[in-house]
């Protein structure tokens, strides 16, 4: 199976819907020019024409309306905003309309819509071009929306959405972009509502999604080197959510940590703490824990970025707490740590220069 | 010169519209209707002469006061009731009341309550048309507070650009909820905005039913031709309060005058004097005609009264589509 990366894996999966099913199409601010969405639509207008494969006016609401209009007359619209804060000025249309559109009619009409957004972080993208809003949207009945973080579930997951007969919230992480991973050439599935082991581990579950994933699966490798093994749970699908795959990890390792990069109150995190302390057959030994964005607005400056977005150092400090393990030692190999560079956690990669 | 079948339809659309409405207001009392009420009275002209132009595929959105709209457009009348009166039975089998009808069959594609909120789907229906090549049109019914929405100017934009087969309808009744349009808007012409995103609009008197079927005529044909988008401002005036089956006039934000004025140039009145001048039906067949309406309204209110309510499993059916 080839490598391929994060923006490729979605491309192919646009593509090889558009080519099987000819009512899809995709439209957004961006979408045929230079760019090309960080090259998610490349090589689309030239195979599919200027009709399926759109640019947009400044309209995010009623662009939006108008592709739940296009998919109530049989059409499959993708929409894209280039970040998830653009998003906002369409909330009429997705939450008033989309979300409901099937229920509050009696069941008679359904929308199949995939709105594509990517969610900034770093190079002083600073307040309005790096908000988490998963929550947010996982709040509305009606809506699905999901995170996958790996290139394989990007892929298989769009496909999914795009099939899909409702309204599905797709968020990228513009650090995992560039990230590359394991891709076949066609079409397969990744199902919605289905989450993933990322790793397996005996003493604590950390759940987690879409990038804070990486920083996960970092800080279990430090929490190996005390003798700790944490199982990572992705969600990939924030709602539905499937609990079956946090509770049968929680049954074994009765200690949950919860890493997102959304905010604290009211956030995914507590969505899940909630489920897990909710659920009495669990036992957890320890009070569940938390890691998220402060409840404060991103900064711009990395001066300030460096406290403000948590890393996977954060990550291993509370599992070792939570699991009563060598906390001495993990803060002897955190100081030994290459990564602690102070700049490094304000770009998705040591050889990134901007401006995105 | 109409010919006398589409005066007599336009009458028989207006009348039922009336008839319809006051029945509601008339029963509002009883609370078994339990959601807001939008009543369309006065505003008949409008819904009866821009729907008797069209098909049952061309397909119509609207606003919280949809009633006139739905039953011009055909919607089934005991489906309605029975959506009032949140019966199992009813349009969105009571998940929507009075501010959400809808009838696929008849082509009535749904009202929603949020100002503008329609217009988008509206116009993203037609814009699927034209995609399909499908000659056929959609309407969306707006009011004068919609102009005031940003998403009125990203329709009216993103229609004209793409020149979308879809006709505007601007219900100019002068007032959203208790304030004028003179507290909302400048004093401009409101079509004059659409005019100045590139499409072809034009200012006419709702009252007059004949005008406006005859404009709106002229507009299909423009739309149909491929010429774009349409937008018509029809001035027209809503007799009772905003929401709810009483009159209003006592609470001061508008005059007794006005109001009768308006009321004195009632449009189904006009339009019955315009038929009964030039002979063209008798006194006894508009009588008869009410007869026939009222036995339909009344089988109406019968079918929704004995309609079951939705079961409890209903509430968790249907979040989300198959």
């Amino acid at each position: 199976m080839a490598n391929k990366t994060y923006i490729k894996a979605i491309n192919e999966a646009i593509d090889l819907c558009m080519k099987k099913n000819r009512s899809v199409f995709i439209i957004g601010e961006g979408v045929p020019d230079p760019k090309r969405i960080f090259g998610t639509t490349a090589g689309l207008i030239e195979k599919y024409g200027p009709k399926r494969v759109m640019d947009m006016p400044l309209s995010e609401n009623g662009l939006t309306g108008v592709c739940v209009g296009a998919a109530l007359n049989g059409l499959r619209p993708i929409l894209t905003h280039q970040r998830m804060d653009f998003s906002l000025l369409a909330l009429d249309q997705v939450i008033n309309s989309a979300a409901k559109w099937h229920y509050m009619f009696g069941n008679q009409q359904s929308i199949p819509l995939v709105i594509k957004m990517i969610i900034g972080m770093g190079w002083g993208q600073g307040p309005q071009h790096s908000q988490n809003f998963q929550t947010l949207y996982a709040h509305i009945p009606g809506l699905k929306v999901v995170m996958p973080v790996t290139p394989y579930d990007a892929k298989g997951l769009m496909i999914s959405s795009i099939e899909d007969n409702n309204p599905v919230i797709f968020i990228e992480h513009r650090w995992l972009h560039n990230v590359f991973g394991p891709v076949p050439d066609g079409i397969y599935r990744v199902p919605i509502g289905k989450a993933r082991i990322a790793k397996k581990g005996q003493d604590i579950t950390i759940v987690s999604v879409s990038y804070m994933i990486v920083e996960a699966l970092k800080a279990a490798d430090l929490l190996e080197k005390i003798g700790l093994t944490a199982e990572i749970i992705d969600v990939r699908t924030v709602k539905p959510l499937d609990e079956k795959t946090i509770f049968s990890s929680l049954k074994k390792t009765q200690r949950l940590l919860v890493a997102d990069l959304d905010h604290k109150d009211y956030g995914f995190a507590a969505e899940i703490i909630a489920r897990a302390t909710e659920n009495k057959s669990l036992n957890l030994l320890t009070a569940p824990c938390r890691i998220t964005l402060p409840d404060i607005p991103t900064p711009t400056t990395p001066a300030l970025t460096e406290y403000y977005y948590p890393r996977y150092t954060d990550i291993a400090r509370k599992a070792t707490e939570l699991a009563g393990g060598n906390i001495k030692l993990l803060n002897k190999l955190i100081k030994k740590e290459q990564n602690l560079n102070k700049w490094l956690h304000d770009v998705p990669d040591e050889n990134f220069t901007g401006p995105f | 010169m109409l010919s006398k079948k589409t005066l007599l339809s336009l009458y028989e659309k207006m009348l039922l519209i009336r008839l319809v409405e006051e029945r509601i207001a008339d029963k509002y009392a009883e609370k078994k209707m339990r959601c807001p009420i939008h009543l369309s009275i006065g505003q008949e002209a409008v819904a009866a002469g821009v729907c008797e132009n069209l098909i049952k595929a061309d397909i119509v959105y609207s606003n919280h006061r949809c009633h006139a709209h739905y039953l011009a457009k055909g919607g089934d009348l005991n489906r309605m009731i029975a959506e009032l009166y949140g019966k199992k039975t009813g349009c969105c089998q009571g998940r929507g009341g009075s501010m959400h009808l809808i009838d696929l069959k008849a082509g009535f594609g749904g009202a929603t309550p949020i100002v503008g909120n329609s217009v988008p789907i509206a116009v993203g229906v037609a814009f699927a048309n034209k995609m399909k090549k499908h000659n056929r049109i959609a309407v969306a019914f707006l009011g004068d507070g919609t102009m005031e929405e940003g998403v009125m100017h990203e329709c009216l934009n993103f229609a004209s650009l793409k020149k979308i087969p879809i006709l505007f309808i601007c219900e100019n009744n002068f007032y959203s909820v208790y304030t004028s349009l003179k507290e909302r808007q400048p004093n401009r012409p409101i079509y004059k905005l659409a005019a100045a995103h590139g499409i072809y609009a034009k200012k006419a008197d709702g009252y007059d039913v004949i005008k406006v079927f005859e404009e709106t005529g002229n507009a299909i044909k423009r739309i149909k031709i491929g010429k774009g988008p349409v937008f018509l401002e029809l001035t027209t005036y809503r007799w009772r309060e905003h929401c709810g089956p009483s009159f209003d006039n006592h609470l001061g934000y508008r005059s007794k005058e006005e109001c009768h004025q308006w009321q004195n140039r009632d449009s189904i009145l006009t339009l019955k004097q315009f038929i009964l001048n030039r002979n063209l039906t008798k006194v006894a067949d508009l009588e008869k005609m009410t007869k026939c309406l009222n036995r339909r309204i009344n089988t109406a209110f019968r079918f929704a009264e004995k309609s079951p309510f939705p079961d409890k499993r209903f509430l968790y059916e249907g979040v989300y589509g198959e």
